[in-house]
């Protein structure tokens, strides 16, 4: 379990967010919500620890980051901004290298993952070649890869169309119904079903 | 496979994989050298012993210009679509990662620099029994400047003026590896022996491939934040 206390966060002169706690428990889904530049993206990489915080720790599992810190990332999967996809790559190209960066054999689970966003037709084009809401799910397709009980979405939704959001929608869905964690961004309202939602929102400090 | 191992790997191919789709930007450090090399006997006339003489100079200094030409794309595009992000979130130590890096771009990058180099010797009439040590030279001293500029590369890719920074950040500890490889050449050229200066190149590789990897990370983790 995440839980993060009194955290503070500065970039340059603006105070982005100041003494903030947050904490999330096996099967929960909490929504960040907040204006543009209310400092979501930076309160997720503060999270995961991309970001130095002015102020405040963050615990995984009861334990300080800096001690956890393997098995925090080892128990994460973050998606950022950007899809963090290749454009020169296939699909599966792509997915296999994510595979290989963590703990699973994923041979077999890339092409699953594949399936279940509905790209095994297009898993041998490049990229480049794709639209923008595809390359995205390929970006999604990496939830699947390994089952992490950490999720951290940012604007997750960006770029999908209603197909995808519904298959992302059922994604985080399940994820949270096996006891997962997932924290995610985004503007849009997102249909959880029967699942419990927690807002947080960020107001402009 | 050892997971550590798989994710060198997997790195390495990736980056490989990729330069091989980008032909146009692989073939660019190898165009610049053979160009820079080609182009000094057509300027200086074909005076034999003027051109031996400087030959080892002027083969070190090309290549070593060659191989700073593509350092700033080497974090660059992984930093703009994200997958930057996801190699230090990766729960495999960053710094083994970034060294994948390294060894990704050495080989798209250095590699055909070093395969060309015998061919500009020749343009430039080094002398046969000079062209193994140049190889040497260059098998040495070329991953060291990889691993030097990429810690350069790192420090520079959140910037928008990188590039030229990039270059004098990185040419005064591009000197040492200068003056013992194209030293080592020049000794080999006189017929003198070369042991002592290689040696000296190949400590400073280990020293690099040591140190640097570990810098490499903290950097990109400076860049990213």
């Amino acid at each position: 379990m995440l839980d993060a206390q009194g955290l503070t966060c500065t970039r340059g002169e603006r105070t982005l967010f100041d003494g903030l706690d947050l904490s999330l428990a096996p099967g929960e889904l909490v929504q960040v919500e907040g204006a543009n530049g209310s400092g979501k993206t930076s309160l997720l990489r503060a999270l995961c620890g991309l970001v130095p915080l002015d102020a405040g720790r963050v615990l995984w599992n009861g334990v300080d980051m800096d001690e956890a810190r393997i098995d925090f990332l080892a128990a994460l999967t973050y998606l950022g901004h950007a899809p963090a996809v290749k454009q020169d790559l296939t699909a599966r190209e792509n997915l296999r290298v994510a595979g290989a960066l963590s703990d699973i054999p994923a041979a077999m689970r890339v092409e699953q993952a594949l399936e279940r966003l509905a790209l095994s037709d297009l898993a041998d084009a490049q990229l480049r070649t794709l639209s923008a809401g595809q390359r995205r799910r390929v970006g999604l397709a990496r939830l699947l890869l390994h089952p992490t009980p950490l999720w951290i979405l940012d604007e997750p939704f960006t770029a999908l169309d209603v197909t995808g959001k519904r298959i992302l929608e059922g994604l985080v869905g399940d994820h949270c119904r096996a006891s997962g964690m997932a924290l995610v961004t985004t503007h849009q309202p997102a249909d959880f079903g029967d699942l419990p939602v927690r807002t947080l929102h960020l107001r402009q400090a | 496979m050892m997971p550590l191992l798989r994710a060198f790997a997997a790195i390495v191919a990736r980056d490989l994989r990729l330069a091989i789709r980008r032909r146009g930007e692989l073939v660019q450090p190898l165009v610049f050298f053979v160009a820079v090399a080609t182009l000094f006997p057509l300027a200086l006339g074909p005076e034999q012993k003027l051109l031996m003489r400087i030959a080892p100079g002027i083969v070190w200094v090309a290549a070593l210009l060659a191989t700073l030409l593509p350092l700033d794309r080497m974090f660059r595009s992984d930093f703009e679509d994200g997958t930057l992000e996801q190699l230090l979130l990766s729960p495999r130590p960053a710094s083994v990662l970034a060294l994948g890096k390294v060894v990704g771009h050495w080989l798209a990058n250095a590699l055909p620099v070093i395969v060309a180099a015998p061919l500009v010797g020749i343009f430039m009439q080094l002398p046969y029994g000079a062209m193994l040590v140049l190889l040497l030279s260059l098998l040495l001293g070329t991953p060291v400047l990889a691993l030097l500029g990429a810690i350069g590369a790192a420090l520079t890719v959140g910037l928008r003026a990188g590039t030229p920074l990039l270059a004098l950040l990185l040419l005064p500890l591009y000197v040492p590896v200068l003056i013992f490889a194209a030293g080592a050449v020049d000794r080999a050229a006189s017929g003198f022996a070369v042991v002592g200066p290689l040696y000296l190149l190949g400590a400073l590789l280990v020293m690099a491939l040591v140190l640097a990897p570990p810098a490499i990370a903290a950097s990109l983790r400076i860049s990213l934040s």
